[in-house]
C-alpha cells in the first residue's frame, strides 16, 4: 500500500479570482484601458443599450465589445453593425465570466488602441455578481417589466455595481413599477449607486449615462 | 448556480498543486462551503463526479464537503443571528443595517494524495 498523505491547501476560490481580477485591473491601468462590466437579467436590454452608447461615444472613444453568451453570435453581429470591434465569447454552458476568461477575451479584442472595452456579461442577476471580472466599473440594467422589488430579491448585484440603468421607462404606464420605491430599495443596498432611467429604444436618458461613463474613462486614464 | 465552473476551478487548482508536490493520485478533496454561497452541494457532487473522470490524476477522486453556517451581524443592536432564517433584517431590532460575518466561504481545505 502506497503512503497516503494530506496536503493542506487552504485556498479560497473567490479570493483566488479576486487576486487575478486585481492583477488584470492593474495592467489595464498601465495600458490606459477602461473595462466596463455590464450585467443584467436576460432581455433587460444590454445590447440595445450598448448600441445607443456606441452611437454617442464612438467618435470620442475607441470602443471594443466582448459579448458573453452560452451560445450563438447574434449579439456580436448586432454590435459590429454599430461600427465598433466586437467579439463573441462562449462560456461553454457556464453562467458567468471570471477574471481569467475576461483576460482571454481582452487578448482577442485588443489589437491597436482601445480606450473603452465593454464586457456584456451573461444575462443573469446571480452568478456574475459573485465573480470580479477585473472591470474598472460594474454597471447593471434593470428593466421596468422585471419589477421594482429586484434590489430586495437579488441584493448582491446591486451592492457590487457602481451604476444602475433603469431601462424601458417608455412602458412605465403599463406596469406597477414604482420609480421612487426602486431608487429607495437600490440605495438601501448601496447608497453610492448612480441611477440612470433610460429608454434604450428611443435613446431617452442615454446622454446622461454616457456623460457619467466618459467621466469615468477620463478619470481612469489620468496619472 | 455555477457549480460546474467552480468544479473546473477547484480541479485546476488542486492539479497544479499535485504537480508541484509530485503526487501520483488525488484520492479526495475537502471543500469548506458557506451556506449562503448559492452553491448546491448535490449539484456540485454531480458535476464533480463527471469532471474528475476526465482527469487522469483524479479518477474516482472523492469530494468531501464541510459546511460553514451563515451568521449576520446587526450594526445597530449588535446581535449576531442566523442568516438563513432571518436574511438581511435583524430579528431583534428590525434594522436593515446588517452585514454577513461568515457563510460566503468557498475554500479548498485539503486533499488526500498518494
Amino acid at each position: 500500500m502506497e503512503n497516503v498523505r494530506i496536503i493542506e491547501v487552504k485556498q479560497s476560490i473567490f479570493a483566488d479570482n479576486n487576486a487575478r481580477a486585481n492583477e488584470l485591473r492593474q495592467e489595464l491601468k498601465q495600458n490606459k484601458i477602461f473595462l466596463l462590466n455590464l450585467m443584467s437579467s436576460p432581455g433587460a436590454g444590454k445590447t440595445t443599450t450598448l448600441c445607443q452608447v456606441i452611437r454617442i461615444l464612438k467618435d470620442k472613444l475607441n470602443i471594443g465589445v466582448m459579448e458573453a453568451d452560452i451560445d450563438s453570435d447574434v449579439d456580436a453581429k448586432k454590435i459590429a453593425e454599430c461600427g465598433v470591434k466586437s467579439i463573441q465569447l462562449h462560456t461553454g454552458g457556464m453562467c458567468h465570466l471570471d477574471a481569467d476568461m475576461t483576460r482571454q477575451g481582452l487578448e482577442n479584442l485588443i489589437d491597436g488602441n482601445i480606450d473603452l472595452a465593454i464586457l456584456e456579461n451573461v444575462g443573469n442577476l446571480v452568478c456574475p455578481a459573485e465573480f470580479d471580472t477585473g472591470a474598472v466599473k460594474n454597471v447593471m440594467i434593470l428593466s421596468v417589466p422585471e419589477g421594482d422589488d429586484k434590489p430586495l430579491k437579488y441584493p448582491l448585484i446591486f451592492q457590487v455595481c457602481d451604476a444602475l440603468i433603469i431601462n424601458k421607462i417608455d412602458v412605465l404606464p403599463y406596469f406597477d413599477f414604482d420609480m421612487e420605491k426602486v431608487v429607495e430599495n437600490a440605495h438601501m443596498r448601496n447608497p453610492k449607486l448612480e441611477i440612470f432611467p433610460i429608454c434604450a429604444k428611443t435613446g431617452e436618458g442615454i446622454e446622461d449615462f454616457c456623460a457619467w461613463l466618459s467621466k469615468q474613462v477620463e478619470d481612469w486614464k489620468k496619472d | 448556480m455555477h457549480e460546474l465552473g467552480v468544479v473546473f476551478h477547484v480541479i485546476d487548482s488542486v492539479e497544479e498543486l499535485a504537480k508541484e508536490n509530485n503526487v501520483k493520485h488525488i484520492n479526495s478533496v475537502t471543500l469548506e462551503i458557506g451556506t449562503v454561497t448559492g452553491v448546491v452541494p448535490s449539484y456540485l457532487e454531480d458535476c464533480w463526479n463527471w469532471a474528475v473522470s476526465k482527469h487522469e490524476l483524479m479518477t474516482e477522486c472523492k469530494l468531501k464537503i464541510e459546511k460553514i453556517d451563515a451568521i449576520t451581524h446587526c450594526q445597530d443592536c449588535g446581535e449576531n443571528y442566523n442568516t438563513i432564517i432571518y436574511g438581511k433584517t435583524c430579528p431583534k431590532c428590525q434594522s436593515p443595517n446588517t452585514y454577513l460575518v461568515q457563510g460566503n466561504e468557498f475554500n479548498i481545505k485539503e486533499m488526500e494524495v498518494i
